[in-house]
C-alpha cells in the first residue's frame, strides 16, 4: 500500500502534478520522501506540521534565510531542519539553461532539490536545507554570481515586468531600473534595519503585470505624457476585421470600434466617424484599454517615464491598502537618480518615525500626507487624490499664514 | 578564509540571460499578436520576430523538473527561457518553424500550453502545508485541484476578459491575492488554544503579548500560572502569536477552511485597480481535492462568463450589476460576515438608493 494515498489522488488530472514531481526526487533524496510523508500527514489531519523559530542565516546578513523546523522530527528526521533560502532573481526572470543547470547542481548538492519558481516576492526559493549547508550553499552561489534576497524588516528583492525586453508598451527600462535599484540598496536588503519590510516593484505601463500597485510599498508604473501614437491604416484594418482584437487574445474576432473601444473609454476622450479615430489626448487617463484592444494600431506616446505610487501593504494591521500616487511623472533614465534620492528620503523618514511593524503607508496615514511630503521634499499635487476631503477639519500652519502675508491666495481672481 | 567570502553582489545582470533577438530589439518592439492560445508573437521595428510559448506550471518544482525545462529550451530555444509573474514558463525563440515542435515537446512532457488573453492563467499562490507554519489550507494541492477543474479555460480564449485567480493559505496573505478576480484564502476561525504548561517553558511572555496586532493577548490574571490569556472577541485568527510562541496553536482541523474573495484587478484598463471583496465566507477544508472550493469557483466563473459584457473583468461585471444581484445569481446567501466591521467599514456601506430588489 502507498504511504501517501491522499497525495496520490493529486497525480491524476491534466494540470502538472507536484506530487509526481516530488515522488521522483524522493527516490533519490530521503528528505523529500519525508517531506511527502509529512505533507500526507497534514492532508489527513488538516493542520500544518511546521514550526517557526530559531534565527538562522549566513555570516554578516540578517535576511534571506527563513528558519523552518518540523514538529514531527522523530517521524520525519529529514525535516528536522528544513530552512528556506531566498535567492535574488535576475530582472524579468530570464535565464539561460546553463545558469539554471548550475543553480540546480548547487541546490542538489546543498539542499533538497525542491524549489519555487518563484516566491511571491519574486525570488527563486530553495526549500529545505540544514543550518550547516547555508553558508557553503550561499558561497557556491556567490561564486557563480547569485546572491541571497531579502526577508524580515529589510528591503525585499525588487521585481519587474519584462518591460522593454519583450513588450512594446513599456514606458521605461523596468529591467535596468530593477537591477540598478537592487544594487543601490544591497546593504538595506541584507541587513534589516527598517521598522518592517519595504518593497519596490516596477511595471512598464498601467497594465501593471507585476501587480506593483497592490504588492509594493513603492510602486513604479510606466506612463507617457504626450499623444498615443496612432497608425490610421491599422485602425481601419481592425474596423474591417483583418486584424483581431487584443492580437487574437480575445473571445471575439472582430472589433466594433465605436462600441468596444470608444464607448468604453473611461474619459470619453475618443471619437470615431467610421473612418478615422481621434483622441483628445489631453483628457486621456492612460488606462491602456484602447491600446490593449488594438496593439497594432495604437501605442503609448514617446515622452515617457513613470508614476511613483507609495504605500501598499497587506491587510495586517489597519486593513489593506493599495499604493497611491505621490509623483505623477518622473523621468526614468539611467542612473535613476530621482528615484534613488526619493527612495532614500522615504526610507530615512520612515525609519526615523515608524513604529515596529508599521509599513510606510500606515505611517503616512498616521502622521499625514503633509508631514510626509514636507519630509521627503514633495509638493501637493491633485493627481495624488481621488477627491478632496469632504470634512471641514483641515489644519493651518504658521507657514500658511506667512505665505498669505507674502501674497498667496487660494483662487486666482 | 572569511576574507575570501563574496557578499552584497546582488543578482546577476539580466543582460547575460537575454536571447540575441531580444538584445537586438530591446526597447524597439513594435507590436504583438497572439496567433493561438499560449503563443505570443512579438515583432520589432526591425521586422525581427520573437515567438513565446507559454507553459502552465505550479511554483513548487524540483531540480529534476527544471532540468526538463532546460532540455526543451536547449532543443528549441538555444537555451533561453523565462518565468512569468504568475509562475508560467515561457520558451522564447526567433524561429517560427520551431513553434509547433516546441508545443509538441511541451505537451509530450504532459505540460499545458495557454494562459494568454481571455483565459484563466496559472494561479499565483503561497506555500501552504509544504513549508509554512500558519496555513489553514494547503496551497499547491488546492491549486492543482482548481486548475484540473478549470483546465479547459487555460488553453482557450473563451471568457469575456482575462481571469486571474490567486491563493493565499492564511490571512497574512503573503501572495498577491487581494486584487484578483477570484482569490482563494485559507482562514482559521477559532482563537489559539493555550497550553499553559508548555508556554511557561518555551515562550517569552512580553514578546508574545506584543506580537498580537489587535491587542487581544494579556498576561494571565493568576500570576502563579505565568502564562497569557486571549480575549476571543478581539482575535481575528492571524497566527502572529503562534509565530512567537509555539504553545499557542490556532489550528482547528474541522473549523478552518476556505473563503473566496471576488472582483479584484490590478490593471488600469477601463476601471482603476480594484480590491477583491468577500464573496463566499466559508467552504470546508477538504483535502486532497477540495471539491466544494472547486465547485464554488466554477459556479462563479460560469455566472460571470454568462453575464458579463465583452471586455468586462469580474469586478467590472459585479460593479455594473451590483453586489446584491451577484449574490442572487451565484446563489450565495448574504451573511453578517459579508458586512465589513473592521477599521474602514463605513466606506463599504451603501448610503444611496442605488440598489436592487
Ligand atoms: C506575523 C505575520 C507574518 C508572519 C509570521 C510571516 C511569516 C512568513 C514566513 C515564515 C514566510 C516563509 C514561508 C516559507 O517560505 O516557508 C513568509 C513568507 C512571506 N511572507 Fe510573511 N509573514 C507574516 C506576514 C506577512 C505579511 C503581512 C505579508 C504581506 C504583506 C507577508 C508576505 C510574505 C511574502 C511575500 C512571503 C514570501 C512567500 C512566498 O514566496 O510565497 N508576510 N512569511
Ligand atoms: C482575501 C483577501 C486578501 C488576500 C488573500 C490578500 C492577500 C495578500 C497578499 C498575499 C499580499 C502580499 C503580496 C506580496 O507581498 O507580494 C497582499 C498584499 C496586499 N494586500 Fe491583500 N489580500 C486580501 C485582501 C486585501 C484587501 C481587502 C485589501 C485592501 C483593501 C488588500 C490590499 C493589499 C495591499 C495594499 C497589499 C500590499 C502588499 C504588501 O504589503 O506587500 N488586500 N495581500
Ligand atoms: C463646520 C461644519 C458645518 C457647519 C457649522 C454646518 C452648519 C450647518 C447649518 C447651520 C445648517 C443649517 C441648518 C438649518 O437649516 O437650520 C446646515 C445644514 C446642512 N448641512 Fe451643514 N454644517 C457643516 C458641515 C457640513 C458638512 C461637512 C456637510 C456635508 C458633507 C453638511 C451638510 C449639511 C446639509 C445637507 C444641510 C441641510 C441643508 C438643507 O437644509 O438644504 N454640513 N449645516
Ligand atoms: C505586449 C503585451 C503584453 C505582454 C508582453 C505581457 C506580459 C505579461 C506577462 C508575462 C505576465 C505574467 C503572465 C502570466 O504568467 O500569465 C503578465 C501578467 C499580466 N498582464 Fe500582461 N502582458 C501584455 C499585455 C497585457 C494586456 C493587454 C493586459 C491587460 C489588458 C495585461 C495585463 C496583465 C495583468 C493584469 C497581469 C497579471 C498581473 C497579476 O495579476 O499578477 N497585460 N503580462
Ligand atoms: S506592465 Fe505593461 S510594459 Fe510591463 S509587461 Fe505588462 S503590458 Fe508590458
Ligand atoms: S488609454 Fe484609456 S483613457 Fe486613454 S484614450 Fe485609450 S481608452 Fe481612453
Ligand atoms: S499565506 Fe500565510 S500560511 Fe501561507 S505561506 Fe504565507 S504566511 Fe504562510
Ligand atoms: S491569532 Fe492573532 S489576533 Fe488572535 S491572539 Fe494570536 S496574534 Fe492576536
Amino acid at each position: 500500500m502507498s504511504d501517501t494515498p491522499m497525495l496520490d489522488q493529486l497525480e491524476t488530472g491534466p494540470w502538472p502534478s507536484f506530487v509526481k514531481d516530488l515522488k521522483r526526487t524522493a527516490a533519490k533524496k530521503p528528505q523529500v520522501k519525508d517531506l511527502l510523508g509529512q505533507l500526507e500527514r497534514s492532508y489527513e489531519e488538516k493542520i500544518t506540521h511546521w514550526k517557526h523559530g530559531g534565527i538562522v542565516g549566513v555570516l554578516g546578513y540578517g535576511s534571506g534565510i527563513i528558519g523552518r523546523y518540523s514538529d514531527l522530527p522523530d517521524d520525519f528526521p529529514g525535516l528536522e531542519h528544513f530552512h528556506t533560502m531566498r535567492i535574488n532573481q535576475p530582472s524579468g526572470w530570464f535565464y539561460t539553461t546553463a545558469a539554471l543547470r548550475m543553480l540546480c547542481d548547487i541546490w542538489d548538492q546543498y539542499g533538497s532539490g525542491v524549489m519555487n519558481m518563484h516566491g511571491s516576492t519574486g525570488d527563486i526559493i530553495f526549500l529545505g536545507t540544514t543550518t550547516d549547508n547555508l553558508e557553503p550553499c550561499f558561497q557556491a552561489l556567490a561564486q557563480k554570481g547569485f546572491d541571497i534576497g531579502g526577508s524580515g524588516s529589510a528591503m525585499r528583492s525588487p521585481s519587474c515586468c519584462c518591460g522593454p525586453s519583450r513588450c512594446e508598451w513599456s514606458c521605461y527600462d523596468t529591467m535596468e531600473a530593477c537591477y540598478d535599484i537592487t544594487q543601490e540598496f544591497q546593504f538595506e536588503l541584507h541587513r534589516p534595519g527598517f521598522p518592517y519590510k519595504f518593497k519596490f516593484k516596477f511595471s512598464g505601463c498601467p497594465n501593471d503585470c507585476v501587480a506593483a500597485v497592490a504588492r509594493a510599498d513603492c510602486s513604479v508604473i510606466g506612463v507617457w505624457k504626450d499623444d498615443i501614437r496612432i497608425d490610421a491604416a491599422a485602425v481601419k484594418a481592425y474596423a474591417g476585421g483583418e486584424l483581431k482584437p487584443k492580437g487574437g487574445g480575445a473571445h471575439v474576432d472582430k472589433l466594433d470600434i465605436q462600441k468596444d473601444v470608444v464607448d468604453l473609454c473611461p474619459t470619453q476622450c475618443m471619437s470615431w466617424d467610421g473612418n478615422a479615430l481621434k483622441i483628445n489626448n489631453r483628457e486621456c487617463n492612460h488606462c491602456m484599454h484602447c491600446i490593449n484592444l488594438m496593439p497594432q494600431a495604437l501605442r503609448p506616446g514617446t515622452e515617457k517615464g513613470a508614476t511613483i505610487l507609495l504605500g501598499s501593504h497587506a491587510p495586517i494591521l489597519e486593513g489593506a491598502q493599495m499604493s497611491w500616487v505621490i509623483v505623477p511623472f518622473m523621468e526614468m533614465e539611467k542612473p535613476f537618480d530621482g528615484l534613488k534620492e526619493l527612495g532614500a528620503n522615504i526610507m530615512e523618514w520612515w525609519t526615523e518615525n515608524g513604529k515596529n511593524r508599521e509599513r510606510v503607508g500606515e505611517l503616512i496615514l498616521r502622521l499625514g500626507m503633509r508631514e510626509f511630503c514636507l519630509a521627503v521634499g514633495l509638493d501637493p499635487v491633485p493627481q495624488s487624490i481621488k477627491t478632496p476631503r469632504c470634512n471641514p477639519f483641515f489644519f493651518w500652519h504658521p507657514e500658511d499664514f506667512e505665505a498669505e502675508a507674502e501674497g498667496k491666495t487660494y483662487i486666482k481672481l | 578564509m572569511a576574507e575570501d567570502r563574496i557578499t552584497d553582489i546582488g543578482p546577476p545582470h539580466y543582460e547575460q540571460f537575454l536571447p540575441p533577438v531580444i538584445k537586438a530589439n530591446y526597447g524597439k518592439w513594435k507590436y504583438h499578436e497572439i496567433p493561438q492560445p499560449g503563443v505570443l508573437k512579438h515583432v520589432g521595428e526591425s521586422g525581427d520576430e520573437l515567438y513565446t510559448v507559454r507553459c502552465g506550471a505550479g511554483r513548487l518544482l524540483t531540480t529534476d523538473y527544471v532540468r526538463e525545462v532546460c532540455d526543451i529550451a536547449d532543443k528549441f530555444c538555444d537555451g533561453h527561457v523565462r518565468w512569468t509573474s504568475r509562475n508560467n514558463i515561457e520558451f522564447l525563440t526567433p524561429k517560427k518553424e520551431n513553434v509547433e515542435p516546441l508545443i509538441a515537446a511541451i505537451k509530450a512532457q504532459g505540460w499545458p500550453v495557454g494562459g494568454t488573453g481571455h483565459s484563466v492563467t496559472s494561479i499565483v499562490h503561497t506555500q501552504g502545508w509544504i513549508h509554512c507554519h500558519t496555513p489553514a489550507i494547503d496551497a499547491s494541492g488546492v491549486v492543482k485541484a482548481v486548475m484540473d477543474d478549470l483546465f479547459e479555460y487555460f488553453g482557450e480564449h473563451k471568457l469575456p476578459a482575462q481571469v486571474r485567480i490567486s491563493l493565499a493559505c492564511c490571512l497574512n496573505m503573503c501572495g498577491a491575492v487581494h486584487c484578483s478576480d477570484i482569490a482563494i484564502l485559507g482562514i482559521h476561525r477559532t482563537p489559539p488554544k493555550i497550553f499553559h504548561d508548555k508556554l511557561r517553558h518555551v515562550c517569552e511572555i512580553p514578546t508574545t503579548i506584543a506580537s498580537c496586532p489587535t491587542g487581544a493577548i494579556r498576561p494571565h490574571p493568576d500570576k502563579n500560572i505565568k502564562s497569557v490569556v486571549v480575549n476571543a472577541e478581539r482575535c481575528m485568527y492571524c497566527g502572529n502569536c503562534y509565530t512567537m510562541c509555539p504553545a499557542m496553536p490556532l489550528f482547528d482541523p474541522e473549523k478552518g477552511g476556505v473563503a473566496l474573495l471576488i472582483g479584484g484587478k490590478v490593471s488600469n484598463a477601463k476601471h482603476p485597480p480594484m480590491f477583491s471583496r468577500l464573496g463566499v465566507p466559508y467552504l470546508p477544508n477538504n483535502p486532497p481535492r477540495w471539491p466544494e472550493t472547486c465547485q464554488a469557483i466554477r459556479k462563479i466563473l460560469l455566472a460571470y462568463a454568462n453575464g458579463a459584457n465583452k471586455w468586462e473583468r469580474v469586478g467590472e461585471w459585479i460593479t455594473r450589476i451590483g453586489w446584491s444581484r451577484f449574490f442572487d445569481i451565484c446563489e450565495i446567501p448574504f451573511t453578517f460576515q459579508h458586512i465589513d466591521d473592521y477599521k474602514w467599514a463605513y466606506d463599504t456601506y451603501n448610503t444611496s438608493m442605488h440598489f436592487k430588489f
